[in-house]
């Protein structure tokens, strides 16, 4: 591989990465303090106020990163990928278009109303803005995703003039593959946002601190982490099998396939040895259950790799291990959640300061979790870039090897800086708790249940 | 309509969606610039910050729908032009980041190396911007080294004389609309300082606008369109008289007027730009046979029609609900009330 196209790759990973450690808590916060909102608009209860602000102060550190970081990725397909836009362009271009006009615009213009209009406009503008910039935030995954779920999975198209063009725009739109993405990263994202607010809550309910406000603010994290991450195991299990459904190679790497087989087996504990195309661990087998993951019948047939040519496979491990990963956190997201409503439920929360530790101490793992996911979406494509059109390789832009090293390096160096800023702001403003705006000393504060 | 029609009218749209976006960055990028000389204490820092803090996001979005429209109409001039500008494209990323993170973070902390670094970024970026736009744009228009095999120059052969003019000429401009945007926004002492800015920079600008038209006539073939079609002078014509507009009601004191006519100055500027540069997109200095045009730049005729159906619903929609945005927040901001980004 030439050194361009692998500084590429590496940058491309790495700068998508950052993105994505903001994007996910922009997208399942927002839903959370549009439902404060709405709660303050039909209590009238000072205490919803409080917590929007509260939460909404942390939103806006979070979602100004997410905004910078997102013009890099928008910027980079052209510069480092440009044999890829001119090739992939008509089609492509359009949903990131899009996705400015129907969806950036609104977050943006909704969030500067929201932040500088707070205390001069209405409750009721005050969640109707804050719900423009949530329909915002989750439309834009759709579009990116659609842009995404082309490259899986190419639809309504047809080759033409030496590119791409497009034949079908409802096809692009409706593409099954960037749907099941969709449901699954956005209801993921929500995981993210509800664990921040119930790690957040809990840092303060093991401090005895704010007890009410963080009591009420970890409860609605974990509604919606609830429900979140009990429909996640389904969501992603649809969204794995189909994916694997369509591309082969990535099916294969999940659960590392060496052998097309009918009736494949499950084993929990098993490590891959992609050299020797076999497993050098297989342990705690499950007979059949591999089957049915893939196919939806115990005697289903699995491709394996002895059906895919060497240079049409990702990178085995990577996949394998990230998807390990993020469907062992996804159980586990489910096990603390429920584990949480139990307590909630028998009023034992704020008691059970091992539990709240646990949440703590857990506040990354749901970012993990996401990430790995996108790792086995994008690493699994590999060595496409458009799947069965076009290769990462034939992608790359022809710049010089002195240019991607300046910008990678630029690159993570502002990140980082970047970064480091981003979480000690986020650290500072989330021990400090919620601070008394005007709106609250009119009235005291409700007890609300 | 034909495949070549909607080409052109996409042409319209990209340079229309380009110029929106200068219009109205051009305020929150001269504010920038601006900041740490008008500004003397957190308070007025802070209704600096309240000044552009509601719009500047919704303004840059024009900048991400401007590459988004590149992208979608014109897939082969996103491609070369962000990569035959790999450098300055990545200088105008990284100057993004801390324009936006030295804005929002400044006063969120009280140390005062935070504050004075965060707002040094603000500065910092807020006048890179500028430059780099104004170097790129001004390249477009002068062509750039496009060879058969692609870009044949560097980074440094876009800093020529008539490129740095450009990044002046976008500088002085921005600074005139900064300090006109802070006189309209806000009151009391930093009313007064951007005044005592205005005043030198409206001529400024006004000189560096003519010398850039004369350059223009004579480095570049931007005027060539103009002299086939002569009615269009007017659009160059009236960027020089909004300039000069301009320059007389800031002397004058009618910061409104001047502050429209500084808008009109760079909006017709930018007509002219890309009127000159019709039909080409990456004009090449070489020769013209390497340039690209529209036509050939377009994309297929079925995404070029579904993507004017999405524009005309949408940018109407767009422009509504930032209008209503600026109507709510139009009262002026004082010392007193500001909260700026806490």
């Amino acid at each position: 591989m030439s050194d361009v196209l692998l500084l590429s790759r590496f940058q491309f990973a790495i700068t998508v990465f950052y993105h994505f450690l903001f994007v996910p808590l922009t997208i399942g916060l927002i839903v959370l303090i549009a439902w404060m909102e709405t709660q303050h608009v039909r209590t009238k209860n000072p205490l919803y106020r409080q917590m929007a602000d509260f939460w909404g102060k942390l939103f806006a550190i979070n979602f100004v990163l997410g905004v910078v970081t997102g013009i890099t990725m928008e910027f980079q397909f052209g510069t480092n990928w440009s044999e890829y836009s001119k090739y992939m362009g008509d089609i492509f271009g359009s949903p990131l278009a899009i996705e400015a006009l129907v969806a950036f615009f609104l977050e943006s213009t909704f969030m500067g109303i929201w932040l500088f209009g707070k205390d001069k406009i209405s409750p009721k503008l005050r969640a109707f803005s804050i719900w423009m910039v949530a329909i915002g935030t989750n439309i834009s995954a759709l579009w990116i995703i659609t842009a995404n779920g082309f490259m899986q999975n190419p639809v309504g198209y047809i080759e033409r003039n030496g590119r791409i063009e497009l034949q079908n725009f409802w096809e692009v739109v409706t593409n099954p593959y960037a749907w099941h993405m969709f449901v699954h990263t956005v209801v993921s994202c929500y995981i993210v946002g509800a664990f921040f607010v119930m790690a957040v809550s809990a840092w303060h309910l093991l401090r005895k601190q704010h007890v009410e406000f963080f009591k009420k603010s970890f409860k609605y994290g974990l509604i919606l982490g609830l429900i979140a991450a009990t429909a996640t195991p389904f969501i992603g299990h649809k969204s794995a099998s189909f994916a694997a459904k369509m591309q082969p190679a990535k099916g294969a790497a999940l659960e590392a396939v060496w052998e097309t087989k009918e009736s494949l087996p499950f084993h929990i504990i098993q490590i891959p040895d992609p050299e020797n195309e076999r497993n050098i661990v297989e342990f705690l087998t499950i007979p059949k259950l591999g089957s049915y993951f893939y196919t939806h019948s115990f005697d289903g047939k699995v491709v394996g790799f002895d059906q895919i040519p060497k240079d049409e496979r990702p990178n085995v491990n990577i996949v394998f291990y990230s998807f390990r990963l993020m469907v062992a956190l996804g159980l586990y997201f489910v096990a603390l959640f429920w584990y949480g409503f139990y307590l909630y439920r028998k009023n034992k929360l704020v008691e059970s300061r091992r539990f709240l530790k646990l949440v703590m101490y857990s506040v990354l793992l749901p970012y993990v979790a996401i990430n790995a996911g996108w790792v086995v979406a994008e690493v699994g494509r590999q060595p496409w870039t458009v799947y069965g059109l076009m290769r990462t390789a034939e992608a790359v832009s022809p710049i010089s090897l002195s240019q991607i090293v300046f910008s990678l390096v630029s690159l993570v160096l502002f990140y980082t800086i970047l970064l480091i800023a981003d979480v000690y702001l986020m650290l500072k403003y989330a021990k400090k708790g919620p601070y008394t705006s005007t709106a609250t000393k009119g009235g005291e504060i409700q007890h609300v249940s | 309509m034909s495949h070549e029609t909607v080409a052109i009218i996409w042409f319209g749209l990209w340079g229309l969606i380009w110029t929106i976006y200068f219009v109205l960055d051009g305020y929150t990028l001269g504010t920038g610039m601006l900041f740490p000389f008008l500004a003397r204490n957190r308070q007025e820092r802070n209704q600096l910050q309240e000044a552009v803090g509601p719009f500047w996001g919704g303004n840059e979005v024009w900048l991400i729908t401007a590459g988004g429209a590149t992208f979608a109409a014109f897939p082969a001039v996103y491609a070369d032009l962000f990569s035959f500008l790999y450098t300055p494209m990545m200088l105008i990323l990284f100057a993004l980041f801390f324009r936006a993170a030295g804005l929002e973070f400044m006063h969120k902390d009280d140390s005062p190396l935070w504050q004075k670094s965060w707002k040094w970024a603000f500065t910092i970026s807020s006048f890179a911007l500028a430059l780099l736009f104004g170097v790129a744009f001004a390249n477009l228009f002068y062509g750039l080294k496009i060879g058969p095999s692609g870009y044949e120059g560097t980074f440094f052969s876009l800093l020529h004389p008539y490129g740095l003019l450009g990044g002046l000429l976008f500088i002085s401009l921005f600074v005139v609309s900064g300090a006109l945007w802070v006189m309209l926004k806000t009151v009391g002492e930093v009313v007064e300082r951007a005044y005592k800015v205005a005043r030198p920079a409206s001529v400024v600008a006004t000189v560096v606008l003519s010398l850039f038209f004369v350059a223009t006539s004579n480095r570049t073939p931007l005027f060539n369109n103009f002299t086939k079609t002569p009615i269009l002078w007017i659009v160059p014509a009236l960027a020089f008289v909004c300039a000069l507009l301009m320059l007389l009601f800031v002397w004058q004191r009618r910061i409104g007027l001047a502050f429209t006519n500084i808008c009109l100055t760079i909006f017709t500027l930018m007509a002219t730009g890309f009127i000159g540069m019709f039909p080409n997109m990456l004009p090449s200095r070489i020769n013209d046979e390497y340039s690209t045009t529209l036509f050939e730049a377009a994309g297929s005729e079925l995404n070029l029609k579904i993507m004017l159906g999405v524009a005309i619903v949408m940018v109407p929609i767009v422009v509504g609900y930032q209008l209503w945005s600026y109507k709510l927040f139009k009262e002026k901001i004082t010392k007193e009330t500001a909260k700026g980004y806490q």
